[in-house]
This record gives C-alpha cells, sequence and structure tokens, in this order.
C-alpha cells in the first residue's frame, strides 16, 4: 500500500468510461471500417468476401485521383486564403489593449452557432433569388441573375467562412507572446511599420501560422457539408464522395478505402502538426 | 518516555534524484522542533514521507511507538500546515476548519470550531472564505484546521516563507506561544536560520539528504559539528582551519589585551549596518575576514593597518 | 498603420456578421422573397405550427440532453484521471476524434451500428444517435476540463488527505466543487455541438428520429420559405447565450 496506490486505483475507475467509449465508439468503429475496405461489394449493395486490395486501387483510377486533387487545392487554396485574411486580424486583436478579450469573441462567438446556419446563410445570399442577386436586379446593374451559388467559388467562400476563426486564433496566440521589445528594438534601430513586419514580426509568428494552417486545412480536406450545400453537388470533395459510396451508391467497400485513405491523409498532416509544437511555441 | 515521532534510516530515492539517504531521528512528545536546511536538502520529502504522501524506499516512519509506513495520509495522527496554507476556496473559514471533524464523524462540531478559531484569534472572520482574508489571517485558519483535530504531531512546512517579514517576526513568537499552550508537537520545516534557531527547542540540521548535527539552538550555532553546520547557522571567518565567527571577533589598532589571540590585516572596507558595523579586512595569512563591531568603537579607512582579534575559547575547530 | 488595421478589421467582423444579421432581419420580412416587404412575425408563428418541426426538435432536444449528461460525465472523470497521470493512447484517441472529419466520424459509427445488429436485435433510431453524439463530444468536455484542473493546485487534495479524506472524498468534497463551473461550461458546450450536428446524425439516425438540424438541410436543400430564417435566427440567440453563458463559467 503505497502513498500512490489510493489515487491509481480512483483513476483507474474514472477511466473506465472513457476506455470504454476508446474501445467501442472509436476503435471498434475504425477496425471495422478498416475490414470492409478489404471486403467486395455484394449483389445488392452489401459486402462479402473475397478479401481484396481492389478498393485502394480504385483510388488511383484518374477519376477519384481527380477528386482528391481538387479536394486537396480547395483545402490550400481556403488556408491561404484564410491566413492572409486572418493574420491581419490577429495582428488587430493582439494590438487592442484592454479590449483583446472581447474582440477575440466576436470572432469564435459566430463560430459556436449553428454550422448549418452559418451555410444557410450564404446560400440566402448567394442563391439567384438571393439578397446580393435581388439587390442587384434591383439597382439596374444586372439583368439575370448571377450564378453565385452551386459551384466552386461558393464553396470556397464557405469554407473560408467557416474556418477562419481556426486561422486566427492559434496566431493571435503566438502574436500575443511576442516580446513587445522587439518591435520597439527594430523601431529603436530605424525600422518603420512595414520592414518591422516583414522581417521582425512576420518571421516570428511561424508557428503561429504553421498550426493555423494545419487547423484550417484538415477539416477543409474533409469538408462535406460546405461543399454539399454550396456546390450544389457539382462540387465533389472527398467527403461527398465517401457520403456517396454510403447512400446513393452503396459501396460500402470503396468508401470505407476512401475512409481510410483520408483518415491515413489527416493522420500525416496531425503528425507535422506535433512536430511542430514541439519544435514552436504553439 | 517514548518519543513521539521516530524516524529509523529512513531513505527516499525518485527515479532521477536522491532525497533522503537514511535519516534517524526521535522527536520527543510536547516541544519545538525544527528541520533545517537549504532547499533540496530533503527536508520537505521528509515531513512529507512523514505525513504520508510519500512511501519510503526503506526505513521506517514511527508515530506513538508504531510503524506507520503502509498508513495512509488520513489514517495516520498528523497534521500538515502547508507552505501556501492549502484552503480550501469554496469553504468558509469555520467549514475550513470543520473539514477534517466532519470527515472523522467526530461529535460537538461547532463547539470544537469556535474554541479553534478563538486559539488561533480570528473570531469574527467564522464566515469569511479564504480570498477574503490576509495572509496571516490565511495562516491562522490553517493551524486552526490542523489543531483542532488534535494531532500527534503537528507538521509545518515553510508556513512563515509566505509572509512579509514584519509579519514573520511576530508569528514567530504567536507560533512558539501556541505551542506552548496546546501541547502539541510542533515539527518545522525552514530553510531560515534565524527562524528555527528561534522558536526551536531542538533542531536537526540537513544537507544533502542527511542530518549533520541534532540539538538545542545553542548547541547547534556555538558548537557546529561540521563545517556546513557552521556556515549555515550563521557567518563564519575560517583562519588556518579555525572557524570564528564575526561577533566574536574585535578590530584593535594596537596589540590586543592578554589571552587574545590575533593576525596582523590591512582594512578592505566597512559596512553600517545601524546595530553594528562590518570590518572587513584581508589578513597578512591571506585570507578575508569580517568582524562584527559596535557601532560606536571608531571608524576604520580602507588601508589601515590593524589587529583581527579573538579570544581562544570562541574558535570552532571542525574537521 | 493602426488606422488601417482598425478598418481592415472592421470589415473582417462584417463579413463574419453580416450574413447571420441579414438572415435574421429577413426573418421579420412579411413576404417569402427577397425583397423587403413589412415587418411580420409570421414565419415565427409558423415555426410552432409545423408538426415536423417540432417533433424534429424534441428529438433534438432529447437527444443533446441525454448525450450531454452522458459525455459530460464521462469526460469529467476522464479528464481528472488524466490528469493524476496521463495516458498517450487515451489522449491520442481524444485529440484524434476531435480531428477526424465528420463524415468519417459518421460512416464509421454506421459501420459499427450496422454490424453490431447481426447479434443485437435494434434498428438505427435515437439510441444511435444519441450514442454517436456522446463519440464525438467526450473529448470536447475532456478539453474544457482539462484546462480547468491546470489551474487546480494538487496541495488542495493533499490537504484533504492530511485532515482525514480518502481519495474519493477528497475528489467528492475539494475538487469536484472546484470543477462545477467548469463542468457546466463543458456540459453547455457539448449541448450545443450535439444540438447542431447533422452530418453524424444523419448517417446514424433511422427514419423516425429526425432532429431539427435535418429538417434544416431538407428545407435548405428545397430553397423552402423563411421559416428557416426564422428558426435559424432563434437558433443563433439561443447558442449564443448558451456560448456567452459556458465562456462566462469557464473564467469563473
Amino acid at each position: 500500500m503505497t502513498a500512490a496506490s489510493g489515487w491509481e486505483r480512483l483513476r483507474a475507475w474514472f477511466l473506465l468510461p472513457a476506455w470504454i467509449w476508446m474501445a467501442v465508439l472509436f476503435a471498434a468503429p475504425f477496425a471495422i471500417v478498416i475490414v470492409y475496405s478489404l471486403l467486395t461489394r455484394g449483389a445488392y449493395g452489401g459486402l462479402g468476401l473475397p478479401w481484396t486490395l481492389e478498393n485502394f486501387a480504385r483510388l488511383l483510377d484518374p477519376l477519384y485521383l481527380g477528386i482528391v486533387l481538387r479536394s486537396f487545392v480547395m483545402a490550400a487554396a481556403t488556408t491561404v486564403i484564410c491566413l492572409l485574411l486572418g493574420f491581419p486580424l490577429a495582428l488587430f486583436i493582439s494590438r487592442a489593449g484592454g479590449r483583446k478579450n472581447i474582440y477575440l469573441q466576436l470572432v469564435i462567438l459566430p463560430f459556436w452557432t449553428s454550422f448549418l446556419v452559418r451555410i444557410y446563410a450564404w446560400m440566402f445570399l448567394l442563391r439567384d433569388t438571393g439578397l446580393i442577386n435581388t439587390a442587384l436586379q434591383h439597382l439596374g446593374l444586372i439583368h439575370d441573375p448571377l450564378p453565385l451559388l452551386y459551384n466552386n467559388g461558393a464553396v470556397l467562400l464557405g469554407l473560408v467562412y467557416g474556418y477562419l476563426p481556426f486561422m486566427v486564433l492559434p496566431v493571435y496566440a503566438t502574436l500575443e507572446r511576442l516580446d513587445p521589445a522587439l518591435v520597439e528594438a527594430a523601431a529603436d534601430l530605424g525600422a518603420k511599420p512595414w520592414p518591422t513586419l516583414l522581417h521582425v514580426i512576420l518571421p516570428l509568428s511561424v508557428p503561429g501560422i504553421r498550426a493555423g494552417s494545419i487547423l484550417v486545412f484538415i477539416p477543409a480536406l474533409g469538408a462535406y457539408l460546405t461543399p454539399d450545400l454550396l456546390g450544389g453537388g457539382r462540387t465533389v470533395l472527398i467527403g461527398n464522395l465517401v457520403e456517396n459510396q454510403f447512400t446513393n451508391a452503396r459501396d460500402w467497400p470503396f468508401g470505407a478505402a476512401l475512409s481510410v485513405g483520408l483518415m491515413a491523409l489527416v493522420g500525416v498532416l496531425v503528425l507535422l502538426m506535433l512536430r511542430s509544437e514541439r519544435e514552436g511555441l504553439v | 518516555m517514548e518519543s513521539i515521532l521516530e524516524l529509523r534510516d529512513l531513505v527516499k530515492h525518485f527515479p532521477n534524484h536522491r532525497a533522503v539517504n537514511g535519516i534517524s531521528l526521535k522527536i520527543p512528545r510536547g516541544g519545538f522542533y525544527s528541520l533545517l536546511g537549504p532547499s533540496g536538502c530533503g527536508k520537505t520529502t521528509t515531513l512529507r514521507l512523514i505525513a504520508g504522501f510519500e512511501s519510503p524506499t526503506s526505513g521506517e516512519v514511527l508515530l506513538d511507538g508504531a510503524v506507520v509506513n503502509e498508513q495512509k495520509p488520513y489514517q495516520r495522527n498528523v497534521s500538515t500546515v502547508f507552505q501556501n496554507y492549502a484552503l480550501f476556496p469554496h469553504l468558509t473559514a469555520a467549514e475550513n476548519v470543520a473539514f477534517g471533524l466532519k470527515r472523522k464523524n467526530q461529535p460537538e462540531i461547532e463547539r470544537k470550531v469556535r474554541e479553534a478559531l478563538e486559539l488561533v484569534r480570528l473570531t469574527g472572520k467564522e464566515s469569511r472564505h479564504p480570498a477574503q482574508l490576509s495572509g496571516g489571517e490565511r495562516q491562522r485558519v490553517a493551524l486552526a484546521r490542523s489543531l483542532v483535530l488534535q494531532p500527534d504531531v503537528l507538521l509545518l512546512d515553510e508556513p512563515l516563507a509566505a509572509l512579509d517579514p514584519k509579519l514573520r517576526k511576530q508569528m514567530r513568537l504567536e507560533l512558539k506561544e501556541m505551542q506552548r499552550r496546546v501541547g502539541i508537537t510542533f515539527l518545522l520545516v525552514t530553510h531560515d536560520q534565524e527562524e528555527a534557531l528561534s522558536m526551536s527547542d531542538q533542531l536537526a540540521v540537513m544537507n544533502n539528504g542527511a542530518i549533520e548535527q541534532v540539538g538545542t539552538p545553542q548547541d547547534v550555532y556555538l558548537r557546529p559539528r561540521t563545517r556546513f553546520v557552521a556556515g549555515f547557522l550563521g557567518a563564519v571567518n575560517w583562519i588556518d582551519g579555525i572557524g570564528l565567527r564575526p561577533e566574536v571577533t574585535r578590530i584593535s589598532r594596537g596589540l590586543p589585551a592578554n589571552g587574545a589571540r590575533f593576525r596582523p590585516a590591512t582594512v578592505t572596507g566597512s559596512v553600517f549596518l545601524g546595530n553594528c558595523v562590518h570590518v572587513l579586512a584581508r589578513l597578512e595569512s591571506g585570507e578575508d575576514a569580517v568582524a562584527e563591531i559596535p557601532r560606536n568603537n571608531g571608524a576604520y579607512q580602507a588601508g589601515e593597518s590593524v589587529h583581527f582579534c579573538w579570544n581562544p575559547s570562541d574558535e570552532m575547530i571542525l574537521p | 498603420m493602426k488606422r488601417w488595421l482598425g478598418l481592415y478589421a472592421a470589415l473582417v467582423y462584417l463579413f463574419l456578421h453580416l450574413p447571420l444579421v441579414i438572415l435574421a432581419a429577413f426573418s421579420f420580412n412579411s413576404s417569402r422573397f427577397t425583397v423587403w416587404q413589412g415587418f411580420s412575425l409570421h414565419w415565427y408563428r409558423a415555426i410552432f405550427q409545423d408538426r415536423q418541426l417540432g417533433e424534429s426538435a424534441w428529438n433534438s432536444v432529447i437527444i443533446a440532453v441525454v448525450a450531454t449528461i452522458f459525455s459530460t460525465i464521462a469526460g469529467t472523470l476522464c479528464a481528472y484521471g488524466l490528469w493524476k497521470r496521463g495516458s498517450a493512447l487515451l489522449s491520442g484517441s481524444l485529440y484524434l476524434s476531435l480531428v477526424t472529419p465528420e463524415i468519417v466520424m459518421g460512416i464509421s459509427l454506421l459501420a459499427l451500428f450496422q454490424w453490431s445488429f447481426r447479434w443485437l436485435h435494434w434498428r438505427l433510431g435515437l439510441h444511435t444517435v444519441i450514442l454517436a453524439h456522446v463519440a464525438f463530444s467526450i473529448a470536447y468536455v475532456v478539453i474544457v476540463i482539462a484546462a480547468r484542473l491546470r489551474t487546480f493546485s494538487p496541495a488542495l487534495e493533499e490537504a484533504a488527505l492530511d485532515l482525514g479524506a480518502t481519495e474519493w472524498q477528497a475528489f467528492r468534497f475539494v475538487t469536484l466543487p472546484a470543477l462545477l463551473p467548469g463542468i457546466v461550461a463543458a456540459a453547455l458546450l457539448a449541448l450545443t455541438v450535439s444540438f447542431d450536428d447533422y452530418v453524424i446524425t444523419s448517417m446514424v439516425a433511422g427514419v423516425d428520429s429526425e432532429t431539427l438540424p435535418m429538417v434544416i438541410y431538407a428545407m435548405a436543400r428545397r430553397g423552402a420559405s423563411p421559416v428557416i430564417n426564422a428558426i435559424s435566427a432563434l437558433i443563433v440567440v439561443v447558442f449564443g447565450a448558451l456560448v456567452l453563458i459556458s465562456e462566462r463559467m469557464r473564467e469563473a
């Protein structure tokens, strides 16, 4: 009976629900998906033997590779735009003195309201009978409505809108920890605002930028709802492709293989993120 | 009479740190006892071994004659006053004091709490929360909380460290007085030698996980048994292997009186400390020494040739 | 530079908030077209008359409340256990559950349930949705409580033991009261996350366990009436309030 054994026992009991969660609701589902990815599609959309690697081979089909590529490009574009939009905002908040918290809340708050509603808001604005088109028509600037919705651009807009806070927060955290003395030293040595930004602030914000980029890229890569609603079925990304296999196409093994592939990508990105956490000041 | 607390060859090794390396100690009932040593010497670990927060690697802890190694903190009849008091923030002062009594389902909780708070002079502040109390008041709540359980030994982990200096001196007297009144054995852990000297009936000096000397404050200060103890308890001048405390040395321009030993020296500086003066001198034999002299014993200029003197009976000869 | 930065920030905040404001504004439009034709509470009244909305909203509430109860308890205990001594496997799984794309979580849970139908005689329904919601919200609870524990001093638990409390009593009488604001914050968070979920829910819901997001999704796809605007406005206000309270509790 050591001093620590009482705590160990309590800890074991307390972690039991979480272990059950992990086994039943986390590991088991993934294990089943991996098994399914190695099976064959049955006659009526079910599953059966034989074991095969066919589903993974299909991933290399140009049609599907194209979708993967498009997803990558979309996620990358989202990340870049979020960075361009988000960095100045993070900079502003970090210099806002006593009001920092309010400005931070203003960024976080819309994110924690309904994701679905936020996407619908853009549908309301962008569609043919939406606010923007109606307004432009009323002002006589256009005659026929502009096709603002149901295309890649709308999806990109939705992704940026949805994930911007994921970029702003880590960048802000890094900028916050920046020693103001460094900026003052730069000014003291004769640097004007722009060069200071480029040569002092920006390099030191790299850890935050790296974290924010991965935090935006990962969900953007696996996005489903945004391309589904704002792309109207025309913008097919990995997420939409996976969903389709489990509903319309009824090709579970292939959908499972896609999921395994997507999770592998996510896994690599997470490892990159952990590495940058260890090196950087995230 | 059996000691209330005994440590036998107590050892505690952590994975990359040997904190306690074989300590044996017998603490008698009813006194004020201190463990004195620099940070990292193992005194806090020893305290935690006694309280039951750590298990010994080897050796025994005995309370009132019984080995308690296997007992959890809540089974031992000792109580700890933590360095930052560890008062429960969501409870009032009275509820904090009542906490231990409630856990042990003791009767007459209200009366005991009232008496404990009276003992520490906090009547009237029972319904305050720790956040609404001053540092000194929080310490008294911590004391009351532990004392109300009538432990065999009260362990105090650097209790005065978090207080400001003026309050510290006052609390020394109060703690000493409280121990006398309550009669419970107090075991104090501190790195402040003035604290240990002024409050203890007996103290143990620790260094590097071992006890270097046990004794009364006079024993330990005037007759240190090792160089470390001598140096830790106060300032020492080391001259030719002999230790001399600054307050037993004098400076004189002429040759000193009969019986005194002396060395020729050159004054290198003089520091006025208010109640006394420290004269720094370099002896002919090369050592630097400090003499503490009364403040109106004349001023000495740097560069002066003087004699550095002392009585042979004040010498500390140590291995 | 500061002035330009401020102007820029204002524009970005406008970008973030204006769509929702406009959406809410038009919920008061008396006509169903995107031209303002007068103030009306017509669409709000329509909400309460729509049976499907009412039932799905009720389902969402039940699912959210039950799932939150389970995930808050499991998550709090988990965060505490990990605080005592970490577990790379458990922490890693929790983290992974947060970064897993929702669609992957949805289909994997669907696969689990379908596979289980062979042995357990049940079908997709409220219970499968509740299980799925517990699955993805535990991690949120753990994060909130873990953050709270970082500011909690272990000396308080030691003091409790010292005074005669067992380990369980120390947790119950000292740690738990200190965690309470965090637990409330985590629960509110889990509630909103659960109530709003569409992707995972749609994959594991049965025919008679429609949730409010599923109905909204269908309406959004059809491009239906401003009733969506009204529901959206209500949701935003309610969620916003819950999140604000949650944030307040987090800092308490």
